[in-house]
């Protein structure tokens, strides 16, 4: 069993390193940058390996009979229909190569699902259509959208390398340490997925469900969202990057910079024109996806802003559907997503964009007010 | 005509004319004219979902959104897939019933004939409820076909419809489950035991099985989305205390065993094809039928291959990855049989064949495909890419499609009375199976270098196989068109077809004249 199981793994070694040579070309699996990645990339070489042979002998038997058993060249039929020595043959043989298959399939499984012992945890929201990535140990958070510009998928302008694979904000990771991934999602399903770390978890929002990764080479990687989540599902793709641990320390710190300084927006007051200008920013990362650009939405799917009764009437019911969402739909609670700052800017900009003229703002400290109140008015609400 | 018919004596009662135009076919009890109703509204399904099909093809030809936007291109993919399994090779099948389960066993006609009129006429309006959610606010249904909530309780009334028209679906193939299982067990000529029929009764008789048990559990899962979506339950919603992934279990439930309803019938007329042509009985028939079943009852334990990515105890995995890997034995066994059969024939290749042996040797590739994805750490990179894409259409269009082609070529000459062009047969086989293997080879490198699936625009590293796909499309799908022509051929005239038809045909149906006659075996035959 050992010394089989080592050839195999020989000649499955061989073909992944034949392999690696045609990997720009895309015929196999991206290249492994964890040991996860690793054994299911060997795994599945030699699975292909053995289909491969399984296809060669039985196809070869027949096309040599479409060959050589054709009345064309004057063949005379057999009348044999039965032979239940060659059943069994054929149906032990079978069994016993997927026993081969199964147990170091079955190692793999067992190494995957063991997520104990991990050096740090981060949870991953997924939402409709961006991630969200809170680092449970350095107390950092934030969203991840797609960074690609709108003219590149429209078409107007020239694709970049990296076209749909790059975001905004990155998640940044320590090489060499197991990450563990505590993955959920805030309205649909979606599902996480880096191919060359070896982990896809699906996200399923009220439940969270646990995957580890540990990568071994610093270097960025890219993944997309693979489970269908509604009109942008391909839009939300995965960056990872996997960094030293003293550049790991150094982004830490800068992100906890950056995250003190939005908390300091939100005690300031802002004049109309810089919350508009703030506002378009927050719009096109978080809205425009449904609204569009030119919020007008989508017909039947997706109500337009532009010239909205919520948009053009009492500033209060708008600041309150941004904060709350409208409960049944795809409009979701931005309360949770969004600091107060970029809430007022938004709905400043949302009020005074397009054919919306109504030429008020909203203020940092208004949002906050907003926000007490509907936690005082929730329990009420229950 | 009623003077005539009481003249006549209650006797020649099954004799009279059916009536003419609309109402013949409205009314029609026959299982000749019901089976081609089934065929002829899965061939208009066939070029309607086909259609989209090249829509989605066209638009990923390239990177960025040119034809569709993401939404539209939701609805495409989510109506192909619904239209192609319900509304193409489920009555494409249920069409082969109709016609060859009587002949092939001496019976007159279906047990239940105004079931089976019934179980065919509420399917055209299931399809009209589908394709008229194109029309309304919002657009037609966009949430896959797989239908998961929460994202499928965001919908609009379109996906009410899906709903009913699921539901209507779900009823048609009931009752005509019910009718193949009591006129196979019921209707057979005298001395046509159960392990004499022939293969293509077993496998559907499997089949009819698989569909009573699983069809209710599909309603069930519908229903609560339902009701999830118009009544405020919460089955599937877990700020209310459902549990989303409940309703991947129930839906998987059902449509693995659906993924045997759409091969089982096409493992039957493979087996009706291959063993004439080789001039050579079938090669181990009762193993054929020992493996079917074992294939069918094996189908309701391997559901969570579906779902290896949600999140299982690793216990739940081992189980499910063992119990999917142990179908590939009885699924070789057929394929070491169809070997066997041809193996020392005297093989001639005319279009049903050729297409026969294409089933064989691609659907075994989509078989080895669903091996690698049996096994769960590949299976985790994989999911939702396409290379499942891929696998599924090997299995399906080389699978259950290609067997469809055959067997229409294979008993057209009996239901037309006339010999297909077998030149233009040809030219349809060789398009397809060139055209089906640029289209859905690529997609296996696609999904390992890790495009997912159900996205309208990708990355650019995966345009080279996206652009080879989409000609290869073009090629399938335009070849469609030769097939068309050789129908409407068939159906208008052409050499008259003999009794026989082929130098190697056995069986009953076999045995009476070219075209079947409206009415036949109403004096049962008798089997030695």
């Amino acid at each position: 069993m050992r010394s089989m199981r080592q050839r195999v793994g020989v000649a499955g070694m061989a073909w992944a390193a034949s392999q690696t040579a045609l990997a720009e070309y895309g015929f196999n699996l991206q290249t492994p940058a964890s040991q996860v990645a690793q054994d299911v990339f060997q795994l599945h070489n030699l699975i292909m390996l053995v289909c491969l042979g399984i296809f060669i002998v039985v196809f070869g038997a027949m096309f040599y009979s479409l060959y050589a058993h054709r009345k064309s060249k004057g063949h005379q039929a057999a009348h044999f229909h039965e032979n239940t020595t060659v059943e069994v043959i054929w149906t032990v043989i079978p069994f016993v190569i997927l026993m081969g298959m199964a147990y170091p399939a079955a190692k793999v499984v067992i190494n995957m699902k063991d997520t104990a012992n991990p050096d740090m945890t981060v949870k991953i929201t997924g939402y409709q259509w961006k991630w969200g990535y809170d680092y449970l140990n350095d107390g950092v958070s934030f969203y991840s959208n797609l960074s690609t510009p709108r003219e590149q998928i429209e078409g107007s302008a020239a694709k970049g390398e990296n076209y749909l694979l790059e975001v905004d904000e990155p998640m940044v990771v320590p090489v060499g340490k197991r990450v563990r991934l505590l993955i959920t999602a805030n309205d649909v399903l979606h599902s996480w997925w880096v191919p060359a770390l070896g982990a896809k978890q699906d996200a399923i929002p009220g439940f969270i469900r646990d995957s580890w990764f540990k990568a071994d080479k610093i270097g960025t990687y890219r993944g997309q969202c693979v489970e269908l989540c509604g009109k942008d599902h391909g839009f939300m793709p995965i960056v990872v990057e996997v960094v030293s641990e003293a550049d790991y320390k150094a982004w830490v710190e800068k992100k906890k910079g950056v995250a003190s300084a939005a908390a300091s927006d939100n005690s300031k007051t802002f004049d109309q024109a810089e919350l508009i200008a703030r506002g378009e920013k927050v719009y096109a990362a978080n809205c425009a996806a449904c609204h569009q650009a030119n919020g007008m939405g989508l017909p039947g799917v997706f109500l337009p802003i532009n010239g909205s009764k919520v948009a053009t009437g009492p500033i209060d019911a708008h600041i309150n559907t941004v904060l709350n969402g409208r409960p049944g739909t795809a409009m979701v609670a931005f309360g949770e997503q969004l600091s107060d700052a970029d809430i007022a800017a938004v709905v400043t900009y949302q009020r005074n964009a397009w054919d919306n003229k109504v030429g008020d703002a909203a203020q940092p400290a208004q949002i906050a007010a907003a926000r007490g109140s509907a936690e005082a008015a929730a329990p009420a609400a229950q | 005509m009623s003077d005539a018919a009481h003249a006549h004596g209650h006797d020649d009662h099954g004799h009279h004319a059916p009536p003419s135009g609309i109402m013949r076919w409205l009314t029609t009890t026959n299982h000749k004219d019901i089976g081609s109703l089934y065929l002829f509204f899965a061939l208009i399904m066939l070029f309607t979902a086909g259609a989209m099909a090249l829509l989605i093809r066209a638009e990923l030809f390239q990177p960025g959104l040119q034809l569709t936007n993401p939404d539209f291109f939701n609805q495409l993919t989510t109506m192909h897939g619904l239209i192609m399994i319900f509304g193409v090779i489920m009555p494409a099948f249920s069409g082969f019933a109709n016609w060859q389960v009587p002949l092939m066993l001496g019976a007159p006609d279906m047990a239940f004939p105004r079931m089976n009129n019934w179980a065919f006429w509420i399917l055209p309006v299931a399809g009209l409820l589908l394709m008229s959610s194109f029309l309304l606010p919002g657009g037609a249904v966009a949430g896959g076909w797989t239908m998961y909530p929460p994202l499928f309780i965001q919908g609009g009334i379109s996906y009410d419809l899906t709903i009913l028209a699921v539901h209507i679906m779900g009823l048609s193939s009931i009752m005509g489950s019910i009718n193949i299982i009591t006129t196979i067990l019921n209707m057979r000529a005298p001395g046509l035991t159960l392990m004499k029929m022939p293969l293509f009764c077993w496998t559907w008789l499997i089949t009819a099985y698989l569909l009573i048990a699983t069809m209710p559990v599909l309603a069930g899962a519908v229903t609560m989305l339902l009701t999830d979506r118009n009544f405020g339950t919460h089955f599937f919603n877990a700020a209310g205390g459902g549990d989303p992934v409940m309703f991947q279990h129930i839906f998987w439930f059902f449509a693995h065993p659906e993924v045997y309803i759409l091969i089982l019938p096409a493992f039957g007329i493979v087996s009706q094809v291959i063993p004439t042509f080789a001039r050579k009985p079938l090669f181990g028939y009762a193993s054929m039928v020992y493996a079917t079943a074992s294939i069918a009852i094996l189908s309701f334990i391997v559901w969570a291959h579906h779902m290896f990515t949600v999140g299982m105890p690793a216990a739940a995995q081992l189980f499910f990855m063992f119990s999917t890997m142990l179908i590939a034995v009885p699924t070789g066994v057929k394929v070491f049989n169809w070997v066997a059969t041809m193996w020392k024939g005297s093989m001639t290749f005319e279009t049903p064949m050729l297409f026969a042996i294409a089933f064989v040797c691609l659907f075994t590739i989509g078989g080895f495909s669903g091996l690698v994805l049996a096994i769960a750490p590949v299976d985790i990179q994989l999911h939702d890419t396409y290379y499942v894409v891929a696998h599924f259409h090997y299995v399906l269009v080389s699978g259950a499609l290609f067997s469809i082609f055959a067997g229409i070529y294979y008993w057209m000459p009996k239901w037309t009375g006339h010999m297909y062009d077998e030149t233009l047969g040809k030219w349809h086989f060789w398009l397809s199976v060139i055209g089906m293997n640029i289209v859905f080879f690529p997609m296996h490198f696609l999904g390992l270098a890790g495009m997912p699936r159900r996205i309208p625009d990708y990355a650019l590293q995966f345009t080279e196989f996206n652009q080879i796909a989409t000609v290869g499309a073009f090629i399938f799908g335009f070849s469609q068109l030769v097939f068309l022509a050789v129908v409407m051929k068939a159906i208008k005239g052409g050499e008259k077809a003999t009794t026989k038809v082929w130098e190697g045909a056995e069986g009953l149906e076999w045995t009476v004249p070219s075209p079947a006659p409206y009415h036949t075996f109403e004096t049962a035959p008798v089997i030695k």
